[in-house]
């Protein structure tokens, strides 16, 4: 049995859910917007596979490579819409990327 | 052993989290992220996910905070601009909910758990067995349909990323 139980586990993933929502919602960089949602994808892979230690079981950490492979879709899509983005506009300031709605 | 290492990598991750997000400049703020993502790994190798713990060294510190220090220093945006207003009662206002959302997960954490279903495979078994053999005998048999569609996800993704970076979309 581990020492540690598991809600000291699931305190520190939702600590860093919390932050990086906060970042999400306050910084204006959009490159630093995308990393804080990779750092809150890593707080839910911590979760799943603290829970996957803890109800005896494998299916969390399959969960947690799945949610990996995603990830790295996502992030590899993401940049290279920045980056086609940032060469229409010369700016990633989330503040003057706002003429979808034309 | 285990206490003193857990706390050691939850204090690092939480501050190298916080420097994320309060740092202005975005490679420094990347560079803490790889710094958290290291922490991860030591996290999963506390609970005994060996693979899981090299798959997010790999996958995570070696190929996406790649990717973001590549774009990063291709876009070479130089000092910040100026800012036009500042929104802070807007910020405040914003790290105070979130902070309520964090106290809310952490009541329900905190309590006695409702205890799941119980899988089949507790932690001796899959010591004796070995973590990376356990993984691949529950990957390639239960969850067979969902590698082959993660598969398909990829081949999308790569296409996609080549087809947006082209100079005439």
């Amino acid at each position: 049995m581990s020492t540690v139980p598991i809600s000291w586990y699931l305190i520190v993933s939702a600590i860093i859910f919390t932050i990086g929502v906060i970042g999400v919602v306050t910084r204006r960089n959009i490159l630093v917007v995308i990393m804080c949602i990779e750092m809150m994808l890593n707080a839910v892979n911590l979760t799943l596979v603290a829970f996957s230690r803890f109800l005896d079981s494998m299916d969390g950490q399959v969960c947690v490579f799945l949610v990996m492979a995603v990830a790295a879709a996502e992030v590899a899509v993401g940049l290279a819409l920045i980056l086609a983005i940032f060469r229409k506009r010369e700016t990633i300031n989330i503040e003057d990327i706002n003429t979808m709605k034309w | 052993m285990e206490t003193a290492l857990f706390i050691l990598f939850s204090a690092v991750a939480i501050i190298s989290c916080l420097l994320v997000i309060l740092k202005k400049n975005p490679l420094i703020s990347a560079l803490f992220l790889v710094l958290t993502f290291i922490c991860f790994a030591g996290f999963y190798v506390l609970l005994q996910a060996q693979f899981v713990a090299v798959l997010q060294l790999i996958i995570y510190a070696g190929a996406i905070m790649v990717l973001f220090l590549f774009v990063i220093m291709l876009l070479d945006l130089g000092v910040k601009q100026a800012r036009i207003f500042n929104l802070f009662f807007q910020k405040s206002l914003g790290v105070i909910f979130a902070l309520g959302f964090c106290l809310f997960l952490v009541s329900h954490f905190g309590r006695r758990l409702i205890p799941g279903r119980k899988g089949d495979l507790p932690a001796a078994v899959v010591e004796a067995a070995g973590n990376s053999e356990t993984f691949a005998m529950v990957l390639f048999t239960d969850y067979l349909l969902p590698f082959e569609i993660i598969s398909i996800l990829l081949l999308a993704a790569v296409i996609g990323a080549v087809v947006l970076t082209r100079k005439k979309l």
